[in-house]
């Protein structure tokens, strides 16, 4: 396998591991939120959550091509910052965190919602403010969902594409993950490199896939 | 000694709970049957449930008033609430439980060193303080979480039924722990149970609930 193909993996994993590391304590925030509380719109904030997990990859990555390029009003807040995102490393991240999202959001909101809240509320009752609760009695118990989504979200970043490649793009040694760089490799003629790529790739998932089993294993 | 004031009204799916008590007691024995109230009593008093109307104060604290509306959240209300199985919290070892409140709580507990090997003593804890909580019996169980809720120094001790998960020949043998609570640690208890046998052994006043009304002062034994 040449240096290029182990450069391309070793980039996607750090992007995924990145991506997974902040989705995470969003995810959480949201999956206690929508677990745990009840609002006017809630409903509405359920879908939108899980909206990327529906719509295409490539029209969510539009949607970001627009809301980091120039034209739009947070893109020109971060290009008045000098913080370049559209086609950078940045890029790929954030369609990573977008798409693994719901996945995370949703394991992390059922494995709060398994929580009996009456530990919640006897320790209420000891003293404890609703956010050392959360710390220190209903994440810890919701601990096995909270890693099964972390993992479910890190191999859903592993494999991104269409997302990637419009926000992203292709850019060899730049931007160029595992799936982007299976499609461009074929599209080039490139199909050995391409072969390497795809063996790296399914040993990824499969490691992945058999850690988060005997997870779900072990709780069962 | 503690001046308790209970005028509950809490609306159940079963039936309504209304509950009009005051008293200066040590121990109230609240006994009823499944299903009177009792629980949903407890949990009104420790601020778990928001009763409809009424209101609760101990000594001269209100916690709840719907009148002036008040509703202490149940972490300010210095409760201590020990429910029927005990709800030990299981990522905890425990010694983890018993300094949950110490260790989390905001108050500040002065005496804590003192009050915990007092309550060690006093509930025989030392062989346990470093099991799992899911390798205790049910009498150990009970007795972890009366030390969990008494490391708070709470104004008020509630159990619900200590006994219920515990066999006759074990129950003779935990009866005598609460009793040392209310002699050596001089706690007020409000001790609910549906037998009348512990009562007899440990209340000086009791409320007698069916469903969801108090149906007797039930004379002191």
């Amino acid at each position: 396998m040449s240096a290029e193909t182990w450069a391309i993996a070793q980039f996607t994993v750090q992007m995924a591991l990145l991506a997974t590391a902040l989705t995470l304590p969003l995810a959480i925030a949201a999956g206690w939120v929508l677990a745990r509380h009840s609002f006017p719109g809630k409903a509405l904030v359920e879908t939108v959550v899980s909206l990327p997990l529906v719509l295409p990859p490539v029209a969510t990555g539009l949607l970001l091509l627009w809301l980091f390029g120039r034209r739009s009003p947070v893109g020109q807040a971060l290009d008045a910052l000098g913080i370049e995102v559209v086609f950078t490393w940045k890029a790929v991240v954030i369609a990573m965190m977008v798409v693994s999202f719901p996945l995370v959001a949703r394991s992390v909101r059922s494995g709060i919602e398994q929580v009996d809240r009456r530990y919640e509320d006897l320790a209420a009752t000891l003293g404890a403010t609703p956010f050392r609760i959360l710390r220190t009695i209903t994440l810890p118990l919701a601990s096995r969902g909270i890693v099964a989504g972390a993992i479910l979200g890190f191999s859903r970043a592993l494999g991104e594409f269409g997302a990637t490649i419009m926000v992203a793009g292709a850019i060899p040694g730049r931007t160029q993950t595992l799936a982007v760089g299976i499609y461009t490799f074929v599209e080039t003629g490139r199909e050995e490199a391409a072969w390497g790529l795809l063996l790296l790739s399914a040993l990824l998932a499969f490691g992945a896939i058999y850690v988060s089993n005997r997870l779900v294993e072990v709780r069962a | 000694m503690i001046a308790l004031t209970i005028d509950v009204t809490l609306r159940q799916q079963a039936f309504e709970l209304h509950v009009r008590e005051s008293s200066a007691v040590e121990v109230l024995g609240v006994f009823g049957p499944s299903g009177s109230g009792k629980t949903s009593l407890l949990e009104a008093i420790a601020g778990i449930r928001t009763p409809d109307a009424g209101e609760v104060r101990v000594g001269d604290r209100v916690l709840f008033s719907s009148a002036s509306r008040i509703n202490l959240p149940a972490r300010e209300r210095h409760i201590g609430y020990v429910p029927q199985d005990a709800l030990l919290f299981p990522n905890l070892d425990v010694a983890g439980n018993i300094d949950y409140g110490v260790r989390h709580s905001r108050r500040a507990l002065p005496g804590m060193p003192q009050l915990r090997s007092t309550l060690i003593e006093i509930l025989d804890l030392g062989p346990l303080l470093v099991r799992r909580v899911q390798k205790l019996s049910g009498g150990e169980k009970q007795r972890v979480a009366i030390a969990r809720a008494l490391m708070t120094q709470p104004a008020v001790l509630l159990l619900d039924e200590p006994l219920a998960g515990v066999d006759r020949a074990r129950r003779d043998r935990i009866l005598p722990y609460v009793l040392r609570i209310r002699r050596d640690l001089h706690v007020p208890l409000v001790y609910v149970t549906h037998d009348e046998a512990e009562l007899n052994a440990i209340a000086d006043r009791v409320l007698h609930l069916e469903g969801g009304r108090v149906v007797g002062p039930a004379a002191a034994p």
